[in-house]
């Protein structure tokens, strides 16, 4: 019997964990997928919204500003990538200076510290390489970047650190209310729980109908990216947003937190919540809004393109609250931007409510909110560097050439909670493969690694979801090998 | 600290054919660095034969051909470190590299020979919309699962690029069992070896796809379709001739990288067309001291190519510790005229030729009938006529010292003239 369950191990799933996870509950987090942050978490502009842009009132508004502020210290607690670079909403011409001035406003209102309306020459003292038709900017020196899956990957282990239990590969098919809350049936079985939590992002509104009447449906919308080259990281200094149209923030350019250089992201309505491919039409749209404001950009050190969903709702604020027909059950839902902004705040938030619910539940004394350490082999000093081969060889073998990332950070982040199991899940942890040639190097020997630290067989290590197999079996030669050996085998028992 | 005379970056063909080369020229404490667990580099997972008709008259295997420079590289005392990585080098020649044996190591070379070799362009490089279920693999890193893991990429099987490692590896999964079902290729003509062309696609009637490319991947956790269109002279989909084919594996053999990472932290200029270091004739780059060769400088398709020019490379660098090498004079710049896509050196000092220099260049397009043209300024120093040129097939002009010595003006070009029909 839990008391907690968390449905949803994205961003905000994990929030919410890692915040119960102060407390003596008993909590579980459930996911489908093979590996928490693997759904909007892990496709989005990973970007830490100032917060000018939401309404006035709304719950964006209020959980944007709150989570800003609380990334400082939620990083480096867990030894979470984050950089507080500030942002630039560019204008091409007086119209969209009064829309900016009308962003001005409102972020005051919503508690945006330190913003700025800042005239072309200040605009290009920042950010050099923008386009000389800019005319002005609204500069938030209190926007940034982080890593968004990285995020939700610490939260995670820093749950699992403080007690709570995270079941992957778990896909909920059924909730039932009853006398002691809920029976969750799960395609791995089920479980009795007396609170439910809803963070299942694009699959939050039928996670939501599994025991209540429909009052919310996720509208999927598309967001395309494309990714470049760490030669070109620098090309911008900040995040840069176009001024917003009824359509949207519009296409962005800025630099990742490892160094890269994001240019996304599309925005288009999308019919199903796993539609995260991308498209000819996408990617050519992308280059094409992306030159008004980076005309000289060179597109071609592109190093990848990927594509998310926003879990949109036709009211266009996140919903946050108790069912209204089933006591203990809240729905975390249509977190779309600036959910990862949010999130910290959201965590936060969740928890009042749920203690409002249950009445106060008592602290953990022994609650570390600290995550054990993360080694950035790279970034040590070479005494440091030296000292940490000396007792671990394998930080001296390097695996990823392109991320310069060894054999030791990759065994440690597939044995930590909450570890990785497959090849993009070490990609997500310790970035082997995300750099250049994208794990064409890497790829063979990061399978070996996971094989044996797992214990499997290496044809069962998958790219990502449980069923993306990578290889089929041995070769016709291989084969041979294996029955000749066996054939010896046989005859030395004999 | 550890001091060398020369540092060779690199064990794969090119590093080993420079050390070789230097030591029998005179250089004697030279170390190749290598990051594999093995010499020979791509060599060995290329186990089909083809290899070193050139330089040892005979067909060998890639691993055969590795062989017989790593025998050579042992009889000669040269020292190797394995399974080590090259952090970084400096304009003055210092290497930071690691291992697990003796960690961080610092070293001081008199000369480096850059021989890094090249990657594989991705399918983000070249933006290939769709999904991004599993089963795509660059050509190179299945040819590594089959020949070096033993293991099976996939059953039914697409390649996009006509390069030579995918039509080698339309041929290698065929025999291995996989169904392949075509090769795609996005220009209208083909990018690899004619002879690949023949012995790789048509004897297993694997049919190529000139003027297309993928427009769509589909299949969510493993690849289950790919969607091919015809593309127009501007290399854009054609609306209308678009083809499925079920499939559950993609190859790429979309084009080779040089690695120059290490190049441009050392300050080296890079050519932009070849993407490797700018070389002189004696393989050197902008930075005194600093040689480089084979894939690093311009991706080459034979390998006995790769052995010459690496012998060049050390020859020089053993010279160049041994103060031979001469550096005074401007040099002569080779520049690339009309059908021409670059040419390597782009450099001559004439005081370093001995008797003749070969530039190698690749043209731009296919040409039937056609000349290379060399001239300094409008005069032709030398013509060569050309029954078939392609981009994928390597050319080599070989110029004597009298031609170069007869050179007035500050660069030569070589250009395509079409011959009147």
């Amino acid at each position: 019997m839990y008391d907690v369950t968390i449905i949803g191990g994205g961003i905000i799933g994990t929030a919410i964990a890692r915040e119960l996870s102060r407390y003596k509950l008993n909590t579980i987090l459930v996911d489908k997928e093979n590996d928490v942050a693997n759904g909007t978490t892990k496709a989005n502009s990973a970007i830490v919204h100032a917060g000018y842009d939401a309404k006035v009132g709304t719950l964006k508004a209020k959980t944007n500003v709150a989570g800003n502020a609380m990334f400082d210290t939620l990083c480096k607690e867990l030894g979470v990538p984050f950089k507080r670079i500030g942002s630039l909403v560019v204008a091409f011409s007086e119209e969209e200076m009064v829309t900016l001035k009308e962003l001005y406003e409102q972020g005051k209102i919503n508690g945006v510290p330190n913003l700025e309306i800042i005239q072309q020459e200040d605009v290009r003292k920042i950010e050099p390489n923008l386009s000389k038709e800019i005319i002005g900017a609204l500069y938030a020196p209190s926007a940034g970047i982080v890593g968004p899956w990285e995020l939700a990957i610490a939260l995670a282990e820093n749950a699992v650190e403080n007690g709570v239990e995270i079941r992957l590969n778990t896909e909920v098919t059924a909730i039932e209310k009853n006398q002691e809350g809920f029976l969750v049936t799960t395609d791995e079985g089920h479980f009795q729980t007396k609170y439910i939590i809803n963070c299942g992002g694009l699959f939050a509104d039928r996670i939501n109908n599994m025991v209540n009447t429909p009052s919310f449906k996720i509208l999927p919308n598309r967001g395309e990216y494309n990714l470049f080259d760490k030669s070109v990281g620098n090309y911008v200094n900040s995040v840069v947003f176009q001024t917003p149209t009824k359509h949207g923030k519009g296409v962005l350019v800025l630099p990742t937190v490892h160094g890269n250089l994001l240019i996304g992201p599309t925005a288009e309505a999308v019919d199903e919540p796993r539609a995260v491919e991308t498209t000819i039409g996408g990617l050519k749209y992308l280059k094409e809004k992306a030159q008004k404001v980076v005309p000289n950009f060179p597109f071609s050190t592109v190093i990848t393109s990927f594509a998310g969903l926003r879990a949109k709702v036709a009211t266009n604020d996140f919903i946050i609250e108790e069912s209204k027909e089933s006591k203990g059950f809240i729905n975390v839902a249509a977190i779309d931007s600036p959910g990862l902004s949010a999130a910290p705040a959201i965590g936060k938030m969740v928890v009042e409510m749920l203690k409002e619910i249950a009445g106060n539940f008592q602290g953990k004394e022994d609650f570390n909110p600290n995550r054990r350490p993360v080694i950035n082999f790279m970034e040590l000093s070479n005494e440091e560097k030296a000292a940490m081969i000396e007792k671990d060889p394998r930080y001296g073998r390097i695996i990823c050439r392109c991320e310069e990332i060894t054999e030791g950070e990759i065994v440690d982040i597939i044995n930590r909670k909450a570890g990785a199991t497959n090849l993009d899940a070490v990609k997500r942890r310790a970035r082997a493969g995300a750099g250049r040639c994208q794990g064409g190097f890497c790829g063979p020997r990061v399978m070996e690694i996971l094989a044996r630290e797992l214990n499997v067989d290496i044809t069962e290590v998958v790219k990502d979801s449980k069923s993306s197999y990578l290889l089929t079996g041995p070769t016709k030669s291989s084969k041979h090998q294996e029955d000749s050996d066996q054939l010896v085998a046989v005859s030395q028992d004999k | 600290m550890e001091k060398y005379d020369i540092v060779v970056i690199g064990g794969g063909p090119a590093g080993l054919a420079a050390a070789i080369e230097a030591k029998e020229n005179g250089a004697s404490n030279i170390l190749i660095i290598e990051r594999d667990r093995e010499l020979g580099g791509i060599l060995q997972q290329c186990i089909h034969n083809g290899f070193g008709l050139h330089v040892f008259k005979e067909e060998l295997t890639g691993p055969e051909y590795a062989e017989r420079f790593i025998c050579e590289l042992k009889k000669q005392g040269i020292r190797y470190k394995l399974d080590t990585m090259v952090l970084d080098i400096t304009e003055d020649k210092k290497v930071m590299a690691i291992n697990t044996v003796d960690g961080l190591i610092e070293i001081e070379a008199k000369a480096i020979v850059l021989a890094m070799g090249c990657r594989e362009r991705t399918r983000g490089a070249i933006n290939i919309p769709g999904t991004r279920a599993a089963g795509i693999f660059t050509a190179g890193t299945a040819q590594r699962f089959i020949n070096m893991e033993g293991y099976m990429v996939g059953k039914n099987v697409l390649i996009l690029g006509s390069g030579d490692i995918g039509l080698i590896m339309a041929r290698r999964m065929t025999l291995e069992g996989a169904r392949v079902h075509g090769v795609v290729e996005i220009m209208p003509y083909s990018g690899g070896l004619t002879r690949n062309i023949v012995q790789c696609l048509e004897d297993y009637q694997i049919p190529l796809y000139l003027s297309h490319t993928i427009i769509d991947i589909k299949g969510r956790d493993r690849i289950e379709e790919v969607i091919i269109a015809q593309v127009d002279e501007n290399r854009r989909p054609i609306d209308g001739t678009e083809e499925s084919f079920k499939c559950d594996t993609l190859l790429l053999s979309v084009g080779l990288i040089p690695e120059n990472e290490l190049s441009k932290s050392a300050g080296i200029k890079i050519d932009p067309i070849t993407g490797g270091p700018i070389v002189n004739e004696s393989m050197e780059t902008s930075v005194e001291g600093i040689f480089a060769c084979g894939n690093v400088v311009h991706v080459h398709d034979l390998v006995d190519w790769v052995t010459e020019e690496s012998r060049k490379a050390g020859k020089n660098a053993s010279a160049y510790v041994q103060d031979r090498l001469i550096r005074e004079k401007k040099p002569i710049s080779t520049s690339a005229g009309k059908g021409v896509r670059y040419i390597v050196p782009q450099k001559i000092r004439l005081e370093n030729v001995e008797k003749n220099l070969d530039l190698m260049l690749r043209v731009d397009n296919v040409y039937h009938r056609a000349k290379l043209v060399v001239k300094d300024n409008d005069k032709i120093i030398k013509v060569i006529k050309k029954n078939h040129l392609a981009p994928g097939e390597m050319e080599s002009i070989t110029l004597n010292l009298e031609d170069l010595e007869r050179v007035v003006g500050k660069e030569i070009t070589v250009a395509l003239q079409q011959e009147e029909v």
